[in-house]
């Protein structure tokens, strides 16, 4: 249990998804005008990492790592090489179950979304969880965690960044800087705020 | 729609549109491969091939796509594209490959592959989307190689782990900036240049969403 839980809040704080790894950047500055949006975005990431990596997890396991198809009969085939066209076809395909899903079910809630969730298919940050799943290799349960930690860290940055936009609208940057060039270095004075917890050992 | 000349597609997105400066893609992987200059270039040169061949087989089949599904088949196509660079960086770079880790994976989301394709390849002829890809990739590593430059010349004193100022440790002059070397410095360094664009370039300049009224006593203000 101690296990999970520390992976967890590594996940969470240590390797922020957004501010140690960079990962679903275009979206983590394109939304994050407003609160309220920046959290719904946050909330559909979570949701879909928490489904995507366990679901990665499952593909790599039986299906594609090295001697994984020995269930079928062929022990010798090692298909990792495909790795990458899988995934990115299991986020598609998931983005659109859930999106149908929410459509018919939960409609208050997809109404909310929206537009995001489509957008979460082209997230680095989706895929990145993935991806850095089967380089450290964990297990199922493991994986599951890592989802949910490492979706809460995303979703958590970008409520975070959306608050201090708000604020900073009210500030007189100089010309040339305002916008994207404010919102960078903001966002460079996040992650080093975040770098504080590195120190941490888990 | 107007015509394109080759000149104008291959050389506007470096300065005048460029794609990590103006059109805000494919920052995720700008950052982070960017603390040294041999992963910077390696990173440039796979994606500028990506973006390059995605829009030119894009293209090729663009009147053949129906428009509900082209998502789908562009994604295949450009994550069979990175899937090669991925097994070709493997078999011949396997350090290189492994200091890249999951960002060259990561180019299948990189927005720009995805967006010039939407945006371009859709609408023009195989040839000219070929150079429209290959003018954006350049874009996007002229700033990758501006920040590896940058990052590794003043946080390690070293370019492509050759040194070029001596440091202070092995008995040289040059004190290293660290924070170079730390993530953080990646944002600031882009915020700068963006800055620096803009100010040159003053038609890139987002307009305000409201200009700070002048400040106002109590009686004046409503």
């Amino acid at each position: 249990m101690e296990h999970y839980l520390s992976l967890f809040v590594r996940a969470l704080f240590i390797e922020n998804m957004a501010l140690a790894f960079f990962l679903g950047m275009c979206t983590f500055i394109a939304i994050s005008k407003k609160v309220e949006t920046a959290i719904g975005l946050g909330i559909a990431v979570i949701v879909v990492q928490a489904i995507t990596v366990p679901a990665n997890n499952l593909i790599y396991t039986w299906l594609l790592r090295d001697g994984a198809l020995a269930w079928a009969g062929l022990p010798d085939v090692d298909l990792s090489f495909l790795g990458l066209l899988s995934y990115i076809g299991i986020i598609a395909a998931m983005v659109q179950i859930l999106e149908m899903l929410l459509d018919k079910y939960v409609p208050s809630l997809y109404n909310a979304l929206g537009v995001f969730l489509p957008l979460i298919t082209v997230n680095c940050a989706i895929m990145g969880g993935t991806l850095f799943m089967v380089e450290r290799d964990y297990n199922f349960s493991e994986s599951v965690v890592y989802g949910l930690g490492s979706g809460f860290s995303w979703a958590l940055a970008i409520a975070l960044l959306a608050g201090i936009r708000e604020k900073l609208k009210y500030s007189d940057v100089p010309e040339g800087l305002q916008g994207l060039g404010i919102t960078f270095i903001t966002i460079g004075l996040m992650s080093l705020g975040f770098m504080s917890f590195s120190g941490i050992q888990l | 729609m107007s015509k394109h000349t080759a000149k104008e597609v291959l050389l506007n997105p470096i300065f005048a549109n460029n794609p990590i400066g103006l059109q805000i893609l494919g920052i995720c992987s700008a950052l982070a491969v960017t603390s040294n200059l041999n992963t910077a270039l390696v990173m440039s040169v796979a994606l500028t091939l990506v973006t390059g061949f995605s829009n030119l087989f894009i293209a090729m089949i663009r009147t053949q796509i129906p428009a509900s599904i082209r998502m789908i088949v562009q994604m295949v196509i450009i994550a069979s594209l990175v899937i090669v660079v991925d097994q070709i960086l493997k078999a011949y770079a396997f350090s290189l490959a492994k200091q890249l880790s999951v960002f060259v994976g990561l180019i299948i989301t990189n927005c720009i592959v995805m967006g010039r394709a939407e945006a371009f390849a859709m609408q023009n002829p195989p040839w000219i989307s070929f150079l429209d890809g290959i003018g954006n990739g350049l874009g996007y590593s002229a700033m990758l190689i501006t920040l590896g430059v940058v990052r590794e010349l003043f946080g390690a004193g070293k370019l492509f782990g050759v040194e070029i100022l001596s440091l202070v440790k092995d008995g040289g002059w040059y004190v290293p900036n660290g924070l170079l070397l730390l993530p953080p410095s990646a944002f600031f360094l882009i915020g700068l240049i963006i800055w620096g664009l803009r100010t040159w370039r003053t038609e890139q300049k987002e307009p305000a969403p409201f200009r700070l009224a002048p400040q106002v006593s109590d009686k004046e203000g409503c």
